[in-house]
């Protein structure tokens, strides 16, 4: 899933502070689950940003909201009355969140509260780790289940690197080192093999560095005719 | 400040917690302030929610009473409300607010002294910091 | 003859080898380089210069080269993978190709966390297996990695460096063997201090053959204290420092001059291991000691060909 935390309160205090009314939209997928923007907690933020309003004598109307999933239109949707309502949306969900609701709005402002960070697990409560970097090109296959990109500090195809000491990263000894982790993976599987041999210089178009990416499941797409027939319905 | 007492609130589990308020309630000590008691079944279910609306509400401090941790009714319930009180202190120094207006304490439900030391030392504290914002609330 | 450099002469004549570090000033100022080559001039095949290491700006390593080539001794440059993508990392072998610089020391490098500019964006399109695969196809094949077809290639003898004291060290021997097959031509090492753990590492090295293919620099570091001794041992990862030499330079009467007579008994051990070609002394921030060190270790005159 994709994992963010809030924002200091501090900074998104400032951010909203010009503005009198202020819808807080959450969102219950990811950011919920990894508790940084679910109902709770934008409630708990909106709650905090009055006692401090309350401290410094600040006068804020918020309207703290949550939609199922805030980076679809159709949910969104739902809220369209309080966001327009407001002088400035925060949008305590992902920031593709954020950006939807930008998207839809564009004359309306919308602040991000949280940072969007990774695509990662829960480890244990409380512990999330990333695993993915979104290549775009899949190589886990060859490193024993185990991605290189996101989990090595130098995304290495060859590692483990000279820093790799007590199979811990040299960037933070408290890091597993992935390439260690590889070659341990590997050999319980019986395939050190596929790192014997020398893995050659990866084609990173795919990924972010060949510019912004879009999916298409042309199956997927409304024809012009269903489109037609979905808009008159709405 | 004349006129206006200061407003405690206590989130105080039913096991140990509120016996010890009740023990203590037999003893007549009397207090210059409002305190209100608020029964949970266990600190563990003390939300951070709960603590910041009190404050939102009015509350100049909250308190949090639970079981000894070794010898908490639920197992770890007055551990996990500690982290709770923790996180909302966290986010009250985050805004400006002074972290000490919420605190955690636990006591077995035997101990008569401890009730009225805890209450007496968060009176005190609302007294010297005064409402959130000042007096205007 | 891949590129002809002094290095590889060293190494094809079967003599044993010595290079040494000089790291670049954190200036524009190229005194401190002309000071040292004119210093060291000598006492080493080749000299090394390191590239922005541990993620500290520094002068340039090739403009480095081409300023210690003036005082008439041999750079090989090191190029890191940290800072530069394919685009920056073939032109710069160009560059350097066409500046005289025959020797170049392939890293992926150090992260920038330990440097003095930590917030900055790395590049990592490579590391140093790719990087060296990539630079031994341009020089014998005359094409890019991208396949473009280069009309004068460059002329580079290729290094590449190896830690068999980083884990799992059951795997260090398979990944020098990564390297030659990706095409370096000669191997440093970190610093060595544990000299059975070493030894162990050669013995596979030569059961595999691996020494008949790549010509390894044993590295050796000259301390100046047990500070540093223990430093070492507990803040560098990937280094490994036995007990005894931290005790040794702990109790010594003149920890400098221990320092000195450590580093020559390792080179004289290290001389004695086979497949070992050569030391390369990483005298960091104490350059001036190696020409003595060198000399004390019976290692003059260096050789000289036509
Ligand atoms: S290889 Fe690429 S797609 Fe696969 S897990 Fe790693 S970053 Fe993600
Ligand atoms: S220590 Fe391991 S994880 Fe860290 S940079 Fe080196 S190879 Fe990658």
């Amino acid at each position: 899933m994709i994992v963010a935390k809030r924002k200091p309160l501090n900074e998104i205090a400032e951010m909203v502070a010009p503005y009198k009314r202020v819808s807080v939209i959450g969102c219950r997928s990811c950011v919920a689950i990894c508790l940084a923007g679910g109902e709770k907690e934008v409630k708990m933020l909106v709650s905090a940003l009055k006692v401090k309003n309350k401290k410094e004598g600040r006068d804020q109307e918020f309207e703290a909201l949550v939609v199922e999933r805030q980076c679809e239109k159709e949910w969104v949707k739902e809220v369209e009355d309080k966001v327009l309502g407001s002088d400035i949306t925060l949008s305590m969900a992902c920031s593709l969140g954020a950006q939807t609701i930008g998207d839809m709005y564009p004359s309306h402002v919308t602040f991000p509260g949280l940072n969007t960070g990774i695509f990662g697990v829960p480890e244990e409560q409380g512990v999330w780790s990333e695993k993915c970097v979104g290549c775009g090109n899949c190589i886990i296959h060859t490193t024993g289940g185990i991605c290189p990109i996101s989990r090595c500090a130098k995304s290495m195809l060859n590692g483990p690197c000279g820093g790799s000491a007590n199979r811990k990263c040299e960037v933070n000894l408290d890091t597993d080192c992935a390439w260690s982790a590889i070659y341990d993976r590997l050999k319980i599987q019986n395939r050190l093999e596929l790192i014997e041999k020398v893995t050659p210089a990866k084609d990173w178009s795919t990924s972010h560095a060949g510019g912004r990416r879009t999916y298409v499941r042309e199956d997927a797409k409304l024809t012009p005719h269903q489109k037609k027939g979905k808009e008159a319905i709405q | 400040m004349a006129g206006r007492k200061p407003k405690v609130v206590g989130f105080c589990c039913e096991r140990h917690g509120m016996d010890a308020a009740v023990l203590s309630a037999r003893s007549g000590k009397e207090f210059d302030a409002s305190v209100r008691l608020v029964q949970v079944p266990c600190t563990g279910r003390v939300d951070g929610m709960h603590i910041l609306k009190a404050l939102e509400d009015g509350a100049d401090c909250v308190f949090v009473l639970g079981c000894l941790e070794k010898n908490c009714y639920y197992d770890t319930g007055s551990i996990e409300g500690r982290k709770r009180v923790e996180y909302v202190k966290q986010m009250l120094s985050e805004v400006g607010v002074e972290k000490e207006r919420v605190e955690m304490f636990n006591s077995a439900s035997t101990n008569a002294w401890m009730f009225p030391e805890i209450v007496s030392k968060m009176v005190a504290l609302a007294k010297k910091l005064g409402p959130i914002g000042g007096e205007k609330q | 003859m891949k590129a002809g450099s002094n290095l590889e002469k060293v190494f094809e004549s079967g003599k044993f080898a010595v290079t040494a570090e000089i790291g670049p000033p954190q200036s524009a100022n190229p005194e401190p380089l002309t000071h040292h080559a004119k210093m060291m001039k000598g006492s080493a095949d080749a000299f090394n210069l390191t590239d922005n290491q541990t993620a500290v700006v520094r002068l340039s390593s090739i403009a480095s080269a081409v300023i210690i080539m003036r005082e008439g001794i041999e750079p090989v440059i090191q190029m890191t993978c940290r800072d530069r993508n394919r685009i920056a990392l073939q032109s710069d072998l160009f560059g350097a190709a066409a500046l005289g610089i025959k020797n170049v020391l392939c890293l992926t490098g150090d992260h920038q966390i330990f440097g003095n500019e930590k917030p900055a964006k790395n590049v990592f399109d490579f590391d140093s297996i790719v990087e060296l695969q990539v630079f031994d196809q341009l020089r014998r094949e005359g094409r890019q990695v991208g396949g473009e077809v280069v009309k004068d290639p460059p002329r580079t003898y290729l290094g590449c460096a190896e830690n068999p004291f980083a884990t799992p060290y059951e795997y260090r021997v398979s990944r020098l063997a990564k390297k030659v097959a990706a095409g370096a031509d000669f191997c440093q090492t970190q610093a060595i201090f544990d000299m059975v753990m070493f030894e162990k590492f050669m013995d596979e090295v030569r059961s595999r053959g691996l020494d008949k293919k790549i010509h390894i620099l044993a590295g050796v570091i000259p301390m100046k204290s047990a500070g540093a001794a223990r430093y070492m041992k507990n803040k560098v990862p990937g280094m490994i420092v036995p007990n005894e030499i931290v005790d040794r330079m702990k109790n010594a009467k003149d920890p400098k001059e221990e320092g000195i007579k450590l580093c020559i008994e390792q080179i004289e051990h290290l001389k004695t291991v086979k497949g070992v070609h050569g030391v390369h002394i990483m005298a960091v921030a104490w350059e001036e000691i190696v020409p003595k060190i060198v000399e004390m270790a019976g290692l003059l005159p260096r050789p000289t060909f036509q």
